[in-house]
């Protein structure tokens, strides 16, 4: 029985609601509105202090640095406020010439002086910035960062004009152009920074819509907690023939069940992600909506070598060596992942990755055997600890049922904490065997393999090595490419050797995306320019 | 003790009760390990200390707790620590209308669908039908909203297409959250209902009335549906409540930018002036609800004794 008022309700939302057939969806790619599902809610609108990936894309929107993304090649710089630039020798000095039509969104000219203001800005440690440490690389950045420093002037980045900016680096940095990409280098309108408080005020009134002032393609029309943020055109900005959208709406859609349903009901053009659960259903059942692009990013096993049992090198082997990756993206996260025989994902500017840790029974068994236990029963109880997580969950009892079947390892148990807990138990080296995952920076080996230098905030396992980090500091001040990416593989060879992290696999970005969007190519940063991204009317589905 | 003297002693009772349910969540959030400033990448020390600083967290905790009480009774509750740039008072501003919005309507769903099936079910005790109302309404309390949730997205959004699945602005998908959470207390009040009726339909008077000759409906409707509804009605404060408090999982299943989501949200990212601001909202409101009940029956039932 369907009680009557409900009946009732039902009859008058659908006159109300139901009226026009066309879904949102397509009524915004008429009206050239890109509506995307953006992760969480984002922490902030000042390119200074956010550090998620939801964050940076609103970012690129708003904001435009030296250099941005190509639509389509990962290793084309395309020109953004600077039109040209050029290296010393040694590739210490970058001199970039800023183009003069580069405007703020209130009419103001971006010029080299925004730039310097916007790294002192970063870098002062009274702003308090998650991600400063992206700019260590300039002369003196790290020692202005933590205070040992006070006067700017010292840091490496001068502007001797208007439209000149020259950037002084501690070491030899030949993919500059790529770094200067990130968020952390975008410019910030100092005078509406001023407006609202000091330079290095974390919390003022900058941000909100009215307030806010950027120099990227889009500004910013409003924002809702939890409800979205839409950009509409700047009219200043310089490329502004390029830009075809007519606005973009970020929604926050934390759940991803919620952000699936409203893409299959025409309410967003593109997921943020899509539930490992509903991978296998969206191969099957839409084949044209779903993308699973490789991605620069590792998913791996930290072992802490502090506490037994993982602190026996030979036990890591054989752990390693016995976990077949190849079943683990196929059936187990299913989204076309490769498996990672190294750290390094073959992503990285032409660096070859490793093959260091293949599914080799014979080996694991050896290594078992030289680790000192006669069989796998032997090997004390150990944890396997991962952050809340269907996925993660599903991989962690695959990995222990491997270890249990081809090694004999019994006592594996698999424990879960929330994330923030997580976090500080990782940094603690409370565990001893946990998930991991990284996300690359930049297209370079060394955003994957710095963080394992000895005393790294972001090594996490206790392990250090003085080998790995002098190849590190001789392949930093290496010149020649070919020698510098040697010099990485060399490191990244004692790394796999000692494995204080086991790698499991390297990421694909998976997502829906409506066929009307186009210009959207995979990208291994997956950071789009939105300024090629259109949307094409005569693509809308067809009932 | 006179009417006033009840009233005043209940309100010192609520404003006390919230005094310390905000103390005790000021100190207990501090005990949950991380802190706002952790993220997936780590924070040089250094820079988490200036953090703190700046949000006065390095002080000790009894500094931090004067400090933040002194501005509580003010009604200022200070800045969001995940929210950059925003303040409490203006998050909870911004979302408390949508909380509110799904929780009344739910409410009216409830009631609307709650009560005329209790009447039902209970004008045909242990029949057929009585039974199958009840069995539904069991079922109904026994299934939680994000098992129900996720099934009306699925029917009526979207094999239907009758409501949007997600959104808050030009959306219809408060309907199906309003609809969840409805339907949840709906089960609960048709269930109330049918028994405190089957209870007046054994009453002397209705007795009487049969007696007298009065038609079957008259007596239900006229006579025991006025007793029988009382229950329902001394229901009703702590049921809003838990209407607008219940929307954490409705609303993050539907997209919709309310209060609930920020009690969840700010408990993970530790946020903890919102989780704060949160929990008085909340807190409030149950607080408040229950207080207008009290008064209210007070005042309907004389032979309640005052302040028993």
């Amino acid at each position: 029985m369907i009680p009557r008022p409900l009946t009732a309700l039902a009859a008058a939302t659908l006159l109300f609601a139901g009226c026009e057939e066309e879904r949102p969806v397509d009524r915004a790619t008429r009206e050239g509105i890109l509506l995307l599902g953006n992760g969480d809610e984002p922490k902030a609108l000042d390119p200074h202090l956010i550090s998620s990936v939801g964050d940076s894309n609103i970012m690129r929107a708003l904001f435009e640095g030296l250099v941005t993304y190509h639509p389509s090649e990962d290793a084309t710089h395309a020109p953004g406020v600077a039109e040209r630039w050029e290296h010393n020798e040694d590739y210490t000095e970058w001199t970039f010439h800023l183009r003069d039509d580069a405007r703020w969104s209130n009419g103001d000219p971006v010029t080299a002086g925004d730039f310097v203001y916007a790294y002192n800005r970063i870098l002062h440690p009274d702003l308090g910035s998650p991600y400063a440490s992206m700019l260590h690389l300039l002369e003196n950045g790290e020692e202005f960062n933590k205070g040992e420093i006070d006067d700017f002037s010292q840091v490496g980045a001068k502007a001797p004009d208007a439209h000149t900016l020259v950037c002084t680096l501690r070491e030899p940095a030949p993919y500059f152009p790529d770094l200067v990409k990130h968020t952390t280098w975008l410019p910030v309108h100092k005078p509406t920074i001023e407006k609202f408080g000091n330079m290095t005020d974390q919390f003022t009134l900058w941000q909100r819509p009215g307030n806010h002032v950027g120099n990227g393609p889009f500004m910013l029309e409003s924002w809702r907690i939890n409800g979205g943020v839409k950009v509409i055109p700047n009219p200043h900005y310089w490329d502004r023939e390029t830009v075809t959208l007519n606005g973009i709406v970020f929604y926050p859609l934390a759940n991803n069940f919620t952000e699936e349903r409203a893409f299959r009901d025409g309410l967003i053009h593109k997921t943020y992600i899509i539930p490992p659960d509903l991978i296998g259903y969206h191969k099957a059942e839409s084949p044209e909506y779903i993308k699973l692009d490789p991605y620069a990013g590792v998913y791996f096993y930290r072992c802490n070598v502090t506490k037994a049992p993982l602190d026996n090198k030979s036990l890591r082997k054989a752990l390693a060596f016995a976990i077949d990756r190849e079943t683990i993206v196929k059936y187990v996260s299913q989204a076309g992942e490769q498996p990672a025989y190294g750290v390094v994902p073959p992503t990285e500017g032409g660096y070859q990755p490793h093959h260091g840790v293949e599914f080799d029974l014979d080996k694991a068994k050896a290594y078992l055997k030289e680790a000192g236990y006669e069989s796998g029963a032997d090997v004390p109880e150990f944890e396997i600890l991962i952050n809340t997580s269907e996925s993660h969950k599903a991989i962690a009892a695959a990995v222990q049922d491997m270890w249990k079947k081809h090694l004999g390892i019994e006592k594996v148990t698999i424990a879960n904490q929330e994330w923030k807990v997580f976090q500080t138990t990782l940094r603690e080296l409370r565990y001893q065997c946990s998930r991991s995952g990284w996300i690359g920076d930049y297209l370079d080996p060394s955003t994957f393999l710095t963080m394992w230098r000895t005393g790294d905030d972001n090594n996490q396992t206790g392990w250090g090595n003085p080998d790995f980090d002098r190849l590190l500091t001789e392949a930093a001040n290496q010149i020649d490419p070919g020698e510098r990416f040697a010099k990485f593989r060399e490191a990244e060879a004692v790394l796999l050797d000692e494995l204080p992290m086991i790698p499991i696999y390297w990421y694909t970005q998976k997502y829906l995306l409506d066929p009307a969007v186009g210009g959207w190519h995979p990208l291994l940063l997956d950071n789009h320019p939105y300024k090629h991204v259109r949307l094409d009317p005569s693509k809308i589905p067809s009932e | 003790m006179s009417t006033p003297a009840y009233i005043l002693s209940r309100l010192a009772q609520s404003v006390f009760a919230l005094f310390c349910i905000v103390t005790i969540t000021f100190f207990l959030i501090r005990l949950a390990p991380g802190g706002p400033f952790s993220e997936d990448r780590v924070i040089p020390p250094h820079l988490v200390a200036k953090m703190e600083a700046y949000y006065g967290l390095d002080k000790p905790l009894p500094v931090q707790y004067l400090k933040y009480m002194g501005n509580f009774v003010q009604g200022d509750l200070g800045p969001s620590l995940g929210n950059k740039g925003h303040t409490v008072n203006e998050v909870i501003a911004q979302s408390w209308p949508v909380s509110a919005t799904i929780g009344l309507v739910g409410l009216l769903i409830a009631l609307a669908i709650g009560i005329p099936v209790g009447v039902f079910a209970a004008a045909r005790p242990n029949s057929k039908t009585d039974y199958t109302l009840m069995a539904v309404a069991t079922l109904g309390i026994c299934l939680p909203t994000f098992v129900i949730g996720p099934l009306l997205a699925a029917t009526l959004g979207l094999k239907l297409d009758w409501f949007d699945v997600f959104g808050w602005e030009n959306s219809s998908a408060w309907v199906l959250a309003s609809l969840t959470l409805g339907l949840y207390y709906a089960a609960y009040i048709a269930r109330l209902t049918r028994g405190s009726m089957l209870d007046q339909l054994s009453q002397d008077y209705v007795r009487t009335a049969r007696a007298k000759g009065v038609s079957p409906n008259a007596t239900l409707f006229k006579h025991a549906f006025r007793g029988g509804i009382t229950p329902v009605v001394s229901y009703l404060g702590p049921a809003l409540a838990g209407l607008i408090g219940g929307s954490f999982v409705v609303e993050s299943i539907f997209g919709l930018p309310g209060l609930g989501q920020h009690f969840i949200k700010a408990a993970t990212n530790r946020d903890y002036t919102l989780i704060l601001g949160t929990v008085t909202v909340f807190a409030s409101l149950i607080l408040l609800m229950n207080f207008i009940v009290d008064v209210v029956q007070t005042w309907l039932d004389p032979r309640r004794k005052l302040g028993a």
